[in-house]
């Protein structure tokens, strides 16, 4: 067992936990967080993707212990008093269909945008290869990350 | 899905880290866990403890140092595509880093584990032979050539830490890489570059390790143009055959990538 400190979407966290929980465990079955999902365990289909620390990873294939000290937002996170432009993006463009592995999308899309505000086919193409979705053909969810794109806006410098 | 139990420990310096490894029964070093975890998840591989060096300060940095790019074996593979500095000098490598696996991926996989890996489908090692690479350990500076020595085997001792890699920088260099379309590891990845002492041309994916072409090399080094070696054909002898492809088409392969990374690095 160790002791692990984290903040999950604003709110400290203290936890006492095995060292092998890994963070999607903690997440779902400690904290009750059940968005990120579990699509594949094997590290392939980013259902379970989180921001730690402001970069997107597979809660699958992380443990908790190794976030101590970080910050990390989850899906249930993005929403501030209403739905984050990108969770609202997904639904005016029907970017999911079951929804399974809408939380892990989203994460990613969300990431990609704060690094590349304007991003072309290719590039949401390219940044969403680890996210693994069996139901809409991918082009919706690409309708709805152009939908949010700032046109013409710079990445942020670093 | 849980792996094994392990006990976790999380040393602060280089030094605590052996101390520690030495320490326990089966000991393994965790860094970005994108090879380590899911080995461990499936099973195949039930360390007794996890010595973290994913949080161990000073082992994530680049830098230009006359003529060669340094990077701290605990850089990600998104912070090396991302860089202006290793895009500015060697720009094939900031490419083969934003190919590895995913998004996800990127973020927490090492430079410094992947090396340490020697996956025979892994992108660096293609990198580090290519460019004729060092690799600095806690204990000495290791040739990229003595240090992948066979299918997943390094010239590493078992505690010994990589801690940078020191790559040369090339008068022109490219890596295209042939991705298994499930897995994006490379069925065929060929890292081309051309050095003030010739050229050389790595390939990764198609061996049990990370191999050399000298028939490609002698040829581009008098002709640097895909036409030179579009006549070369190497043997399939030893090569990996599998469900995605034989070893006859990995040969096949072998050539086109290397025409393809030839063209590439004359843009
Ligand atoms: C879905 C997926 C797709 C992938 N696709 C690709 C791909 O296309 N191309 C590719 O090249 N790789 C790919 N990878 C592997 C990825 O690049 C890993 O990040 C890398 O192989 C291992 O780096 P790591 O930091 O995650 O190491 P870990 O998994 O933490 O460790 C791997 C091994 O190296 C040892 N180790 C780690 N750091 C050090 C060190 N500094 N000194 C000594 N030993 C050390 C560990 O003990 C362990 O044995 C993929 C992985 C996944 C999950
Ligand atoms: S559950 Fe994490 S990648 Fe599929
Ligand atoms: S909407 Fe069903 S998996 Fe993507």
């Amino acid at each position: 067992m160790t002791a692990l400190s984290i903040i999950v979407n604003g709110a400290k966290v203290d936890a006492e936990i095995e060292d092998r929980t890994l963070l999607v465990h903690f997440l779902r079955e400690h904290l009750r967080l059940t968005g990120a999902h579990v699509g594949c365990d094997t590290s392939q289909c980013g259902a379970c993707v989180v921001h730690v620390d402001g970069r997107p990873m597979k809660s699958c294939t992380m443990f908790a212990v190794q976030a101590d000290g970080s910050d990390i937002v989850t899906i249930e996170g993005l929403a501030k008093g209403g739905l984050h432009p990108v969770q609202a993006a997904f639904q005016e463009h029907h970017g999911l269909q079951c929804g399974f592995c809408t939380p892990g999308m989203v994460m990613t899309a969300v990431d990609l945008l704060r690094r590349n505000p304007d991003p072309d086919e290719t590039e949401i193409r390219h940044a969403l290869e680890g996210n693994i979705c069996r139901c809409t053909g991918y082009l919706n969810i690409i309708k709805a990350i152009r939908a949010v794109a700032t046109p013409g806006a710079a990445p942020p410098p670093g | 899905m849980y792996t094994a139990n392990f006990r976790y420990s999380r040393p602060k310096t280089l030094a605590e880290a052996e101390a520690l490894f030495h320490a326990g029964v089966d000991a393994k070093y965790l860094a970005g866990g994108q090879t380590l975890i899911p080995t461990m998840k499936a099973r195949l591989a039930a360390p007794s403890d996890l010595i973290d060096l994913s949080r161990l300060p000073g082992l994530s940095f680049m830098r230009e140092e006359s003529n060669a790019l340094i990077i701290g074996a605990g850089t990600c593979h998104a912070d090396v595509a991302a860089s202006p500095v290793v895009k500015k000098a060697i720009p094939a490598l900031a490419d083969l880093a934003g190919g590895i696996g995913d998004t996800a991926v990127r973020h927490r996989g090492t430079l410094g584990g992947s090396v340490a890996n020697n996956d025979p489908a892994a992108d660096y090692p293609a990198a580090l032979i290519a460019l004729g690479a060092t690799v600095k350990t806690t204990r000495r500076v290791i040739l990229a050539e003595d240090f992948f020595t066979g299918m997943f085997a390094t010239a590493l001792e078992p505690s010994e830490i990589v801690t940078e890699v020191s790559f040369p920088t090339p008068s022109r260099a490219a890596y295209v890489k042939f991705r298994n379309p499930a897995s994006r590891y490379a069925m065929v990845g060929v890292f081309v570059a051309k050095r003030t002492d010739g050229v050389r041309v790595a390939i990764t994916g198609a061996g049990h390790s990370v191999f050399r072409v000298p028939e490609m090399e002698a040829a581009l080094a008098k002709n640097f143009t895909p036409a030179a070696i579009a006549g070369i054909a190497i043997s399939s002898d030893g090569l990996n055959g599998d469900l995605f492809g034989s070893a006859e088409y990995r040969a096949h392969l072998v050539t086109v990538m290397a025409k393809r990374a030839v063209a590439a690095a004359l843009v």
